[in-house]
């Protein structure tokens, strides 16, 4: 399986400079790529565009060379966000917000560490660090190939961030799924991926 | 605790309020028949013991009359106003999902009625539905729903770029669901505080165009029709006539106003800590 970008380009606004500009990206299925550049250069962008959240003025995302926009359903590319506050319904229970789009692996939140008792909450009543580890559960459906990481760990302590990466390389490594994952901490990148670009790509 | 008295003030008021309406609506129906009833060796008596509001020309009970008319009055605001509230809520929703030609159309149909003064606009439609009952209702609910339908319109719209409401279309969530779970219980508190605000305004107009006569018929006590009757018979000393049923009429007026700013501090989360 392969996940492409050809030639994105893409700008917020008609006739403002790009915020990306011709930019292609293959990540085959078990490959672990790392992205990274300054802020404001569209690492965030270039997700939500390989995740099929926005749409390119220019080039395509394609899934084993079928239009990521075809797949019907849950999307085999999900993305987790940097700030899982943004991502989750304040108004519902984390359970039924896990639950919505069917039942969720028990192993999975175990060595998640999420406790029973979280899923009884609202989002206001967890830390990031919870909410980002739920995300993570909820984003790993049995159909996600591809899983883009964009900061996730950014604003974690440091076991909350270890406990985190262990379980995405194993759980990555388990069904040979395909990562991208974004940060400016260069360690973590080198420790965890095994390919880095940089945007605009140049491979280092 | 003065954090949590403003909105327990809030909630007591509110159950008041319904309680209030709930009696005039009531009694209004019980005392319909004697709103109606003539007596001509009682006619033109002033506000009394015997007569609470006084009696008419006709010897029509005063106090009857006005709470029959203030029962029909809110009835008539009530169905409206949820008529009114449940087209904005399609239209708005359709105008902020259905693309950008169906939200063309529907825009410019907000902007058409909003250009119209209201009042003319009931006429216009009770005149082209027969007036009475059904030419109000469908006059009154016709041109209140554009306000309420912008507000849900600009509502979803924002709503629909949610990251959690996207997120929730990646993994695979049905449209109809995240309509139901995700969008509806986020627009509710404006659409019940709009909804709750529409009562005065129709009831205003109900009783706006029934006064100017073509609204609901005069052998119905309408506010309307009482104050439009009494009219001739103020210059005459017969204050009471037009007073009471005035005042009860503003009252009720304020309290669905003044009910409608309470909802919207219970049901607001920015005022949760007032």
């Amino acid at each position: 399986m392969m996940l492409e970008a050809k030639g994105l380009t893409f700008s917020y606004r008609r006739g403002s400079t790009p915020v990306l500009r011709d930019i292609s990206l293959s990540i085959s299925s078990g490959e672990r790529v790392g992205l990274k550049a300054p802020s404001g250069r569209g690492k965030t962008t270039l997700c939500r565009l390989l995740a099929g959240y926005d749409k390119p003025q220019k080039g395509r995302v394609l899934l084993d060379s079928r239009p990521l926009r075809e797949y019907r359903g849950a999307c085999p590319v999900q993305m987790i966000w940097q700030h899982p506050e943004m991502v989750v319904d304040p108004l519902l229970r984390l359970g039924e917000t896990l639950r919505e789009a069917g039942e969720i692996d028990k192993r999975m939140l175990d060595e998640l560490h999420i406790e029973d008792g979280w899923l009884e909450r609202y989002p206001a009543e967890l830390s990031g660090g919870e909410l980002q580890r739920f995300c993570l559960a909820r984003a790993l459906r049995p159909s996600t190939k591809y899983l883009l990481c964009d900061e996730i760990s950014a604003m974690l302590d440091l076991v909350t961030q270890a406990q985190i990466w262990h379980f995405l390389l194993e759980e990555a490594e388990r069904r040979g799924m395909g990562l991208l994952v974004v940060s400016h901490d260069d360690a973590l990148l080198k420790r965890v991926c095994t390919r880095i670009e940089e945007l605009p790509f140049t491979t280092l | 605790m003065k954090n949590g008295n403003r909105r327990r003030n809030a909630a007591v008021f509110l159950i008041c309020a319904a309680v209030i309406l709930l009696a005039v609506t009531a009694s209004g129906i019980l005392l319909e028949e004697a709103a109606v009833e003539t007596d001509f060796a009682e006619k033109n008596l002033p506000p009394s013991n015997r007569a609470l509001f006084g009696t008419d020309w006709m010897g029509r009970d005063m106090f009857a009359r006005t709470l029959a008319g203030l029962s029909l009055s809110i009835r008539i605001g009530v169905l409206t106003a949820v008529v009114s509230g449940i087209a904005a809520l399609l239209l708005g929703i359709a105008a902020a999902t259905l693309g950008r030609k169906v939200d063309a159309v529907i825009s410019w149909c907000i902007d058409l009625v909003m250009g119209i003064p209201h009042i003319l606009l009931v006429m216009l439609v009770s005149i082209a539905c027969g007036r009475g009952f059904a030419g109000v209702v469908a006059g009154v609910a016709l041109s209140h729903w554009p306000s309420l339908a912008r507000v849900i319109r600009g509502e979803v719209i924002q709503l629909r770029q949610a990251p959690y409401i996207l997120t929730a279309d990646k993994l695979g969530v049905s449209r109809l669901k995240i309509v139901r779970r995700h969008m509806l219980p986020h627009i509710m508190p404006q659409f019940l505080i709009g909804m709750v605000l529409l009562f005065p305004h129709a009831i205003l107009h109900e009783a706006g165009v029934t006064f100017l006569g073509f609204g609901l018929s005069s052998e119905q006590p309408a506010i309307g029709v009482i104050l439009s009757e009494s009219m001739g018979y103020l210059t005459t000393g017969k204050w009471w006539l037009a007073l009471f049923p005035g005042a009860a009429l503003v009252l009720v007026v304020l309290l669905f106003s003044v009910a409608g700013e309470y909802i919207r501090r219970l049901a607001d989360p920015a005022s949760a800590h007032e």
